[in-house]
């Protein structure tokens, strides 16, 4: 779609406010055969993770004595975008399972099982911007769902900057905005308060981050408040 | 101060349990300064000034004491490594596995062979989770025959009841024999088993409902 040179962004193309997210819907134990799994759905970006584990770790030198591991695995499903994706590992994907490893760390407690590893597969099944994000909320339902000992759930959502507004939980079309657009994925911890994924494409100012940080942390309540519904509907009554 | 969230609710991980220090955490929650926060899913549960969580969810946890079910999946020169579904490996020594005197240099598969399922009991649970199987004791031995079925190991007390009520039900009624492991495996043995894996399901999915004893008796009393 070509976008007209306008510098004004008063508008949002879905007709949301700057501060409204897309429609959220998560399921936990999706995937029958793993501990623990989640589904997770942002907009038109799909994310389902599975947990495997606690489990024998090998090969034996990355091993730890002290404690588990945490080892992700990002992937986005050939069909997930627009223009076929060629599968198997990127330097994108790589990069993204860093992130989203180091994301979730802070959240769980590994210190009971030694020598151990906790696999966490998240694939993008329908991608339309944010998905680092929609992986990384869809894997701490799905490491809840496995019963891994946990500090607190993690909830993550994008912010940015586009054509001059700061708003929350960019699409596709908006990250490409033409005039100028910053996107942020921020993951963030909300009992503890504290921020495990910032990263910024693009350029904003200190007040501009500090505002889109706020705006951040008020949406990813909300993203919890999905979260634990999402908990309940499988447990609760059983 | 004090509890917030109340006795057999639910809680996710992160959740604040309590505040203040008038409670200490047990197993499943933890504390933070001066929260006790939940740390799995899971019921709330309250004995005194202890609080601990019910889990929903999750892998078995050993405990010193434990009856398990396990395979052997290793002979080493002193015993054999056997997994339980946990995430590291259970040993039993060869002084531990029976009461035969075994010659040093004998051939340890002649007891337990590789892929022989095991009733054992644990004896010792060290740091870094080291574990000590034994099967000297009461009904400890090895499975022939028979089928193993999985459960959730958070059923595992439903299915055996109190002191022992539903499964020794389900013996009599069923007329099979029932190993339970507290890792969640079930071995059963005998003619007509497919009723008793239904009622064993039954309880798996039902198993906060009231009313369950009358509802297995007459699943397995109508035949």
């Amino acid at each position: 779609m070509m976008v007209t040179a306008t510098n004004a962004y008063n508008k949002r193309m879905d007709g949301r406010n700057f501060d409204e997210l897309r429609e959220i819907e998560a399921k936990v134990g999706v995937v029958k055969s793993a501990d623990g799994s989640a589904m997770f759905k942002i907009g038109d970006t799909i994310a389902i993770a599975a947990v495997r584990g606690p489990r024998d770790l090998y090969p034996r030198f990355m091993q730890n004595p002290k404690g588990g591991i945490l080892r992700c695995s990002y992937n986005m499903m050939s069909f997930s975008v627009d223009e076929r994706i060629r599968p198997g590992p990127s330097r994108r994907s790589r990069e993204i399972t860093l992130v989203t490893e180091n994301a979730l760390m802070p959240a769980v407690d590994l210190s009971e099982f030694p020598n151990s590893v906790v696999d966490v597969f998240i694939e993008i099944v329908q991608a339309d911007a944010g998905t680092r994000c929609a992986g990384i909320c869809a894997a701490s339902l799905a490491l809840a769902d496995a019963g891994i000992p946990m500090r607190d759930l993690v909830c993550a959502v994008s912010v940015g900057k586009v054509g001059g507004k700061i708003l929350v939980d960019l699409n596709k079309y908006e990250e490409d905005y033409e005039d100028g657009s910053s996107d942020m994925p921020v993951a963030f911890l909300p009992r503890r308060n504290e921020i495990s994924l910032l990263q910024l494409d693009g350029g904003m100012k200190k007040e501009e981050i500090l505002n889109a940080l706020e705006l951040a942390k008020k949406s990813c309540v909300e993203i919890l408040e999905v979260q634990r519904n999402a908990l309940m509907g499988k447990y609760k009554n059983g | 101060m004090g509890l917030i969230i109340k006795e057999k609710e639910f809680v996710i991980p992160g959740d604040i349990v309590a505040e203040g220090i008038d409670y200490l955490p047990a197993g499943g929650v933890f504390r933070e300064k001066d929260k006790i926060i939940a740390g799995q899913i899971g019921i709330v549960s309250v004995d005194n000034r202890l609080i601990k969580l019910i889990p929903l969810t999750g892998i078995y946890k050993p405990k010193a004491g434990d009856v398990v079910i396990g395979q052997v999946v290793n002979i080493s020169f002193n015993g054999w490594s056997i997994d339980m579904g946990f995430s590291n490996l259970a040993l039993l020594s060869v002084r531990d596995a029976t009461s035969e005197f075994i010659e040093r240099k004998s051939d340890l598969s002649r007891y337990f062979d590789f892929d022989d399922y095991i009733v054992a009991k644990i004896s010792n649970v060290g740091k870094g989770n080291l574990i000590d199987l034994t099967m000297k004791g009461h009904g400890l031995m090895k499975l022939r025959d028979g089928m193993l079925i999985d459960v959730s190991p958070s059923k595992v007390p439903r299915i055996i009841g109190k002191q022992g009520s539903m499964i020794n039900l389900l013996k009599d009624l069923s007329k099979c024999q029932v190993h339970v492991g507290q890792n969640g495996k079930v071995w059963i043995n005998g003619d007509n088993c497919e009723k008793l894996i239904e009622a064993i399901r039954v309880i798996e999915r039902e198993s906060h409902i009231s009313g369950l004893t009358e509802k297995i008796e007459k699943l397995l009393g109508g035949r």
